[in-house]
């Protein structure tokens, strides 16, 4: 099955982002969402895919985006891996039960065990607008997540930071 | 989903090699990253191998919340560009990685004969911040996958970077024109 794709509703979710609070895709309607589904925190490169997006975060932010990365890593390792890495935008934790989130946008290794490398851009509507499914081992850039967001229509409000 | 560069090589690009050659090398690197320390001898293996049959461009790509001392070295680079040591300053920093904190900066900048005084100024009002992001910005909009990313004729390269792999894709490939 391939991963959800241009026009389709993105399922929402609930999902702990630290130890003790959770967000939800539908607290960010009104902005265009970029999801970043990747196997595991401590990838042994440097330039990894999420530290690239995090070096790229401010592009994301001119139009008005949050970007979200979500694994099937636990709570406290992704606070540990965020703190080492100093990313700037949050992990969330797709960990019980696990993949049920990843699962639900067709970007889960049942193999594995872990989740794909693949990107969906999400309108101020909650409607996956782009999405990319990237072999496992290559990182994606981010040159198709910032062709995507700026096709989106300028939402009524974008939240974006000054 | 192949990525493009999306920007040609222009007269603004730091270059080696024939404008008008028949293969085209561009880098986006980090100074202080350790992977592009381990290409640059690589790189200069496959000038040399290719000779008048490439052009060679580096482009920065500073990943800074990773790597403290990367921006300026970035900076230092177009410093010593301004004054026409680009290519001895690149050298410099990818062969000295283990220090690149400014007041060893100013000191390879010195050893250029650029002034020091002069370099620490630059350092401190990131004067050529605007260029090393333009060259940042280029490569977000290419497809920059971490560091090094190469494009091989103006197409991202995705395999291994070692001498025998990077001469192979340059000589199996036509130059991509760039895309707009």
């Amino acid at each position: 099955m391939p991963i959800l794709g241009r026009g389709i509703e993105a399922p929402d979710f609930n999902l702990h982002v630290t130890p003790d609070q959770t967000l939800s895709l539908s607290e960010l309607r009104g902005r265009p969402v970029v999801l970043a589904f990747y196997p595991a925190d401590w990838s042994p490169v440097c330039g990894d895919e999420l530290g690239l997006f995090n070096e790229i975060l401010p592009e994301f932010q001119r139009h008005g985006a949050e970007l979200l990365g979500i694994s099937v890593d636990g709570v406290w390792c992704h606070k540990a891996y965020a703190e080492a890495r100093r990313l700037r935008f949050p992990l969330l934790s797709d960990f019980e039960p696990k993949g049920e989130v990843s699962r639900a946008y067709n970007a889960y290794r049942k193999r594995d065990g872990f989740s794909e490398r693949a990107l969906f851009v999400i309108d101020s509507d909650g409607v996956v607008r782009w999405s990319y499914l990237s072999p496992v081992d290559v990182n994606p850039g981010a040159d198709g997540v910032l062709a995507a967001l700026e096709e989106l229509p300028s939402p009524a409000h974008t939240g974006a930071p000054s | 989903m192949t990525s493009y560069l999306t920007r040609p090589i222009g007269p603004d690009d730091h270059t080696m090699g024939p404008p008008d050659a028949p293969h085209q090398l561009v880098e986006y690197g980090d100074y202080e990253c350790p992977y592009c320390g381990a290409a640059h001898p690589i790189v200069k293996s496959v000038q040399h191998r290719m000779g008048d049959a490439l052009l060679f461009a580096f482009r920065h790509f500073p990943l800074t919340q990773v790597h403290p001392h990367a921006e300026h070295a970035a900076e230092i680079a177009e410093a010593a560009g301004e004054r026409g040591r680009f290519w001895a300053m690149h050298d410099i920093l990818f062969t000295h990685q283990y220090a690149l904190d400014d007041d060893s900066l100013v000191v390879y900048a010195a050893r250029l004969g650029i002034d020091p005084g002069w370099a620490r100024w630059v350092l401190q009002t990131h004067a050529f911040a605007d260029r090393v992001h333009e060259d940042f910005l280029s490569g977000v909009r290419s497809g920059v996958n971490g560091t090094p990313t190469f494009f091989v004729n103006g197409v991202r390269h995705d395999g291994p970077w070692d001498e025998a792999s990077l001469i192979e894709a340059l000589r199996t490939s036509a130059v991509f024109a760039g895309r707009r």
